[in-house]
């Protein structure tokens, strides 16, 4: 059952603050991106029981646009959009966000955003049933905007589709 | 992704957040995180690997289930391979790329400003360049 023990003299954990930070400083930004850190945390017990439950996921991701990025810019939606969870896009773009290009790929959406997965969880009766729909999710550098803008729109949209869970997939 | 979360959650709607950059959601601070510890891009699984990417979003549902608590993190039962050199290799700041590394700033802030410009006519931009950060 346990596997073997593998010592180490460093966390294997890697911690992207750090890494984000000491990178755009080798850059030349000199005021580093200051994240997002609460003390409270809500919590909101699942409502009912989970067969029950009517389940939505959320990306980061954008719709698939089929174009190049342009070099330093970030491209990508700047708003909440929503996609059919029935007829899922096959691809979708994920130029805009920071994830690691070296050591993988964003080809396979199942990968990030996984809707056959939970599609045939649900055909086994272990949620409801997926929402109608998905959405997507801009990162923006403004955390303000996020809250203030994004945030009640995704949570309108999940009303308005009767979702009680959400699973959010943040590349 | 994590301020979605907590608005949802603030709102009545359970979450559970899949995901890669664990310092950076749980220093924001969310009720339930499923930890993949794999590279960047691929939280539910490796691409193609259809059983593991099951596997996960059950582990994320379980944790829909089982948690009693905010800030319950669990973490994914898989190693993305057993070469760990992905590690290493994100955002990296190699010293033999520096000047390369510096070269890009500048282009970056050269192409941010731009397009600041481009808008003012609009609406007035604000903030620093988008990108010096990975907003999560």
């Amino acid at each position: 059952m346990a596997g073997p023990n593998r010592p180490i003299t460093h966390r294997t954990m890697v911690s992207y603050i750090d890494r984000t930070r000491e990178f755009y400083a080798a850059q030349g930004y000199e005021r580093p991106y200051r994240w997002a850190h609460f003390d409270e945390v809500p919590f909101t017990p699942l409502p009912k029981p989970l067969p029950e439950c009517r389940v939505t996921v959320i990306t980061t991701a954008a719709p698939w646009r089929g174009e190049a990025p342009v070099d330093g810019v970030l491209r990508g939606d700047r708003e909440v959009w929503s996609g059919s969870t029935a007829d899922p896009p096959a691809r979708l773009d994920t130029a805009h966000l920071a994830w690691d290009r070296e050591s993988t790929h964003t080809d396979d959406r199942e990968s990030f955003l996984p809707l056959a997965a939970l599609a045939e969880l649900a055909g086994e009766g272990r949620v409801a049933g997926l929402a109608p729909r998905f959405h997507g999710v801009p990162t923006d550098y403004s955390q303000r905007r996020t809250l203030e803008q994004d945030a009640p729109e995704v949570l309108r949209r999940c009303r308005e589709d009767g979702a009680d869970a959400a699973l959010l997939v943040p590349l | 992704m994590s301020l979605v979360a907590r608005h949802l959650e603030e709102h009545g709607i359970p979450t559970v957040v899949i995901g890669s950059a664990r310092d950076i959601v749980e220093e924001c601070g969310v009720p339930r995180l499923l930890f993949s510890d794999f590279p960047l891009g691929n939280p539910c699984g490796r691409p193609y690997d259809r059983g593991m990417q099951r596997a996960i979003v059950g582990h994320a549902l379980d944790l829909l289930e089982s948690a009693r608590l905010p800030r319950t993190t669990v973490q994914a039962p898989f190693r993305w391979s057993e070469d760990e050199s992905w590690r290493e290799r994100y955002a990296r700041v190699d010293p033999e790329r520096l000047e390369e590394l510096r070269r890009l700033g500048e282009r970056r802030r050269a192409n941010q400003a731009r397009a600041d410009g481009a808008r003012s006519g609009r609406r007035k931009a604000s903030g620093p360049a988008a990108g010096a950060g990975r907003p999560g």
